[in-house]
């Protein structure tokens, strides 16, 4: 494979990528509170991917992910942001019908807060689902770039 | 400058900007720098929608810790969100389609590589 | 859907074709209670289907689908080609890798395609455009083991996508005027200022680039050409509900509000040009697909003529009610014949790749004595696209030809050159690839597999029903399709108005 990226380079981003991961996931979890949401924090997760990707060569990332659980979470997500819209189907399709029970039904206080996390009904598990279906589809499209352009390059 | 040259800095950029990307995708031959074009003239429309709500004394709006005042316009972020989302989407199938067309004819330049004429 | 695939693979099949028969079930039921009932809407998220506008505003909020018979006119051609496709690719993709990617593409294409020809906000139909052109790029380029395919994919999303953003600036120049999405709320809303004109000249361009009208149809023949041959057809019916999404802005949206004529001649001009070049170019060619594809520019130019015609002279009552509406009537019957006799072209010329493996006419010859019922089907479909009479291709032209002779005669003679060389060009393509010596290679060439002899014949079938039947179909498919896009203040009311 030729040289590798350097000790120190690799050591640092085994401490950093985790810290990454938290990062992206916090920014979906509170995507009804504060700015980000599914797509955000799923991009923030998926480029800490990549910094692992840069750092480790595509190699040994690809004996990391296999091929049926990543396929797996995608279509999980998928399935569960398609489940949430028909839930509501009593009503009409996406009607949120969290709101006003206990789960997460609070209705948001109006003015300067500090925030509550259990609002907006549907909303977080919805951003969830796009989150899993963000993260699989990027990490999956940067792993395959990668494979690809190491082997044109041989 | 007048004030009203001032307010409208967001739009001269966005005409800047799309009118260098469109010079880009009409005259370049190489097949990324194609790509570039493309990803700055989906740049350019997303900057133009987020700047068209701008309210005179408005403040980002973000439900939590709002102060009392009045927000700018949240549908045009919605906007611009699904706009960058097609646009990756897009971006990564041209890439993945240029690394193919060079794996099957070898260069990346548009005349070298074009198997379809006429 | 891939997790259908990978438990098995005549499992993924299955439910690919049920959701599709689903689909088409739901499409005729909701289509007969549209018919009798006039225009239905459904708000996505409120608390009834019918609130366009809450209780406390004063425009709508929401995101609404809304069916009337232009949309489920549409609908009803684009589930019925996606359906005889799916069909088609059982058979033509059992040799490739990847079948679990191929039918989740193939029905997020049909699923984009439906939704941007059932909705009504006209930030929904971007989504679902790009969601169709993403797909549809995957799917040309899906066999990249040839060189070419790949190439085509790349030219038919760079198209795309310009196409796409150049919608998401007219999106922004007319939210950025009067802070409304909904189409119905802005054509109540809209007074033609220049900012309008700008709008309404992009989004005629967005669209017409990826109908493939004249100066941009470069990408129409290579993507046509090189897409595995079930994709070709959904990229057909693609095409026209660019074509459905370019007479909803003309006639709904901007209406008579703007000066129709301009926009009449303009659609006018540019779909004789393309008759004109589509079938001249078409003569050229060795490649059977590719014919066939500029074929398809030429019928996409009269069907732009018709709706043309109609659009020229709508501000003019009497015009309109005697030549103007047969025009437009025309041009909307022609859509359906389009899909039609051009699947089934397409899907001929597919059976004719599968069984040998090359698209080059130069190397045919004397394929009838082998594939004798393609070699019918290839002629039925050949004398449906040049309009002769027993066909569904006779009833639409000689609509187009009457009414737009009223309206100028020299566009009509053009019209009529233009079919008789359609003619010309099919013989020559029949009798080079069908009938004469057969060479000694195709000896053992086989007659097509069952799947796709049960697609050809439901179309071919399709197409007999609607020559010898043309009355019915106008009358209960076309009329109403037009009556939907020329009452604009109908449809206004009939969404925002009286809540």
């Amino acid at each position: 494979m030729g040289t590798m990226i350097s000790k120190i380079v690799r050591t640092m981003s085994d401490i950093i990528a985790p810290l990454v991961f938290v990062y992206g996931a916090y920014v979906i979890i509170h995507g009804h509170m504060t700015p980000g949401g599914g797509f955000q924090g799923g991009a923030v997760f998926a480029s800490g991917a990549g910094l692992l990707i840069v750092a480790f060569g595509a190699y040994s990332l690809q004996q990391k992910l296999k091929d049926k659980q990543v396929t797996l979470l995608e279509s999980a997500g998928s399935l569960l942001f398609i489940g949430l819209g028909f839930a509501g189907l009593a009503v009409t399709f996406f009607f949120n019908f969290l709101v006003g029970t206990s789960f997460f039904g609070h209705i948001p206080p109006t003015g300067a807060n500090a925030g509550d996390f259990w609002t907006a009904g549907v909303l977080p598990l919805m951003n969830i689902a796009v989150g899993l279906k963000v993260i699989a589809g990027i990490a999956v499209v940067m792993l395959t770039i990668a494979l690809a352009t190491t082997e044109v390059k041989k | 400058m007048t004030a009203s040259a001032l307010y409208n800095i967001p739009f001269i950029a966005v005409a800047i900007i799309e009118s260098i990307a469109l010079f880009i995708i009409i005259s370049q031959r190489s097949l990324i720098k194609v790509v570039m074009g493309l990803g700055l003239l989906a740049s350019g429309a997303n900057l133009f929608i987020v700047a068209l709500g701008y309210r005179s004394g408005g403040v980002a709006p973000i439900y939590t810790n709002l102060p009392q005042q009045a927000v700018v316009l949240p549908v045009p972020q919605a906007l611009t969100l699904t706009s960058i989302v097609i646009a990756v989407a897009t971006l990564a199938l041209m890439l993945s389609m240029i690394i193919h067309i060079y794996r099957n004819t070898g260069s990346t330049d548009a005349e070298k590589s074009r198997l379809m004429k006429g | 859907m891939p997790i259908a695939g990978m438990i098995n693979s005549k499992l993924r099949n299955t439910i690919a074709i049920a959701g599709l028969l689903f689909t088409e079930f739901l499409v005729v039921v909701l289509a007969r209670d549209i018919y009798l009932n006039g225009l239905h809407m459904y708000t996505l998220g409120a608390s009834s289907p019918e609130i366009t506008t809450p209780a406390k505003f004063i425009f709508p909020v929401r995101i609404i689908l809304e069916v009337d018979s232009m949309n489920i006119f549409m609908a009803l051609i684009s589930s019925t080609i996606a359906l005889i496709a799916a069909i088609y690719s059982m058979a033509s993709m059992k040799k490739e890798t990847g079948q679990d990617k191929f039918y989740f593409l193939t029905l997020l294409l049909v699923s984009g395609m439906l939704g941007m020809e059932m909705t009504g906000d006209i930030f929904n139909m971007f989504v679902f455009l790009e969601i169709a052109s993403i797909s549809g790029g995957a799917l040309v380029a899906f066999r990249t083991r040839y060189a070419d395919s790949p190439e085509g994919g790349l030219k038919y999303i760079v198209v795309s996508a310009i196409a796409g953003l150049m919608v998401l600036f007219a999106i922004g120049l007319l939210y950025s005027q009067y802070d409304l999405l909904n189409i119905a709320a802005l054509a109540n809303a809209i007074q033609y200022t220049t900012l309008d004109k700008i709008a309404l000249a992009l989004l005629a361009m967005a669209f017409l680039m990826k109908l493939g009208s004249v100066p941009m149809h470069m990408w129409l023949p290579d993507a046509y050409s090189v897409a595995p041959t079930a994709i070709t057809v959904i990229l057909l019916a693609n095409s026209q509900a660019s074509m459905y999404a370019l007479f909803r802005t003309c006639f709904s949206l901007f209406g008579l509000t703007m000066n129709v004529n301009t926009l009449g001649w303009m659609l006018i001009i540019l779909g004789v040009l393309s008759m004109f070049i589509g079938v001249t170019m078409a003569v050229l060619q060795r490649d059977i697909k590719r014919l066939i594809a500029y074929n398809c520019i030429c019928e996409s130019g009269f069907m732009l003529l018709g709706v043309g015609v109609g659009l020229a002279v709508l501000d003019n009552p009497t015009a309109l009610a005697t030549y103007g509406f047969q025009a437009m009537t025309g041009g909307i019957f022609h859509m359906v014949n389009h899909a039609l006799f051009e699947g089934l072209l397409f899907l001929a010329a597919g059976v004719i790749f599968h069984r040998i493996g090359t698209r080059n006419l130069n190397e045919m010859g004397g394929l009838g004595h082998g594939l004798k019922f393609t070699a019918v089907l290839f002629l039925l479909g050949a004398f449906a696209s040049s309009g002769l009479p027993p066909l569904n291709g006779f009833a639409s032209k000689i609509l187009i030809y009457e009414s737009v002779y009223h309206f100028n005669p020299v566009l009509a003679i053009i019209a009529v050159i233009v079919s008789i060389i359609t003619l010309a060009i099919f013989v020559k393509v029949f009798f080079s690839a069908f009938t004469g010596q057969m060479l000694p290679k195709f000896k053992e060439i086989k007659e097509a597999p069952k799947p796709m002899m049960i697609s050809m014949t439901i179309l071919s079938g399709i197409i007999i029903l609607f020559g010898l039947f043309p009355g019915i179909v106008v009358d209960w498919l076309a009329h109403p399709a037009v009556n939907a896009l020329i009452n604009q203040a109908s449809y206004i009311n009939a969404i925002i108005g009286g809540r």
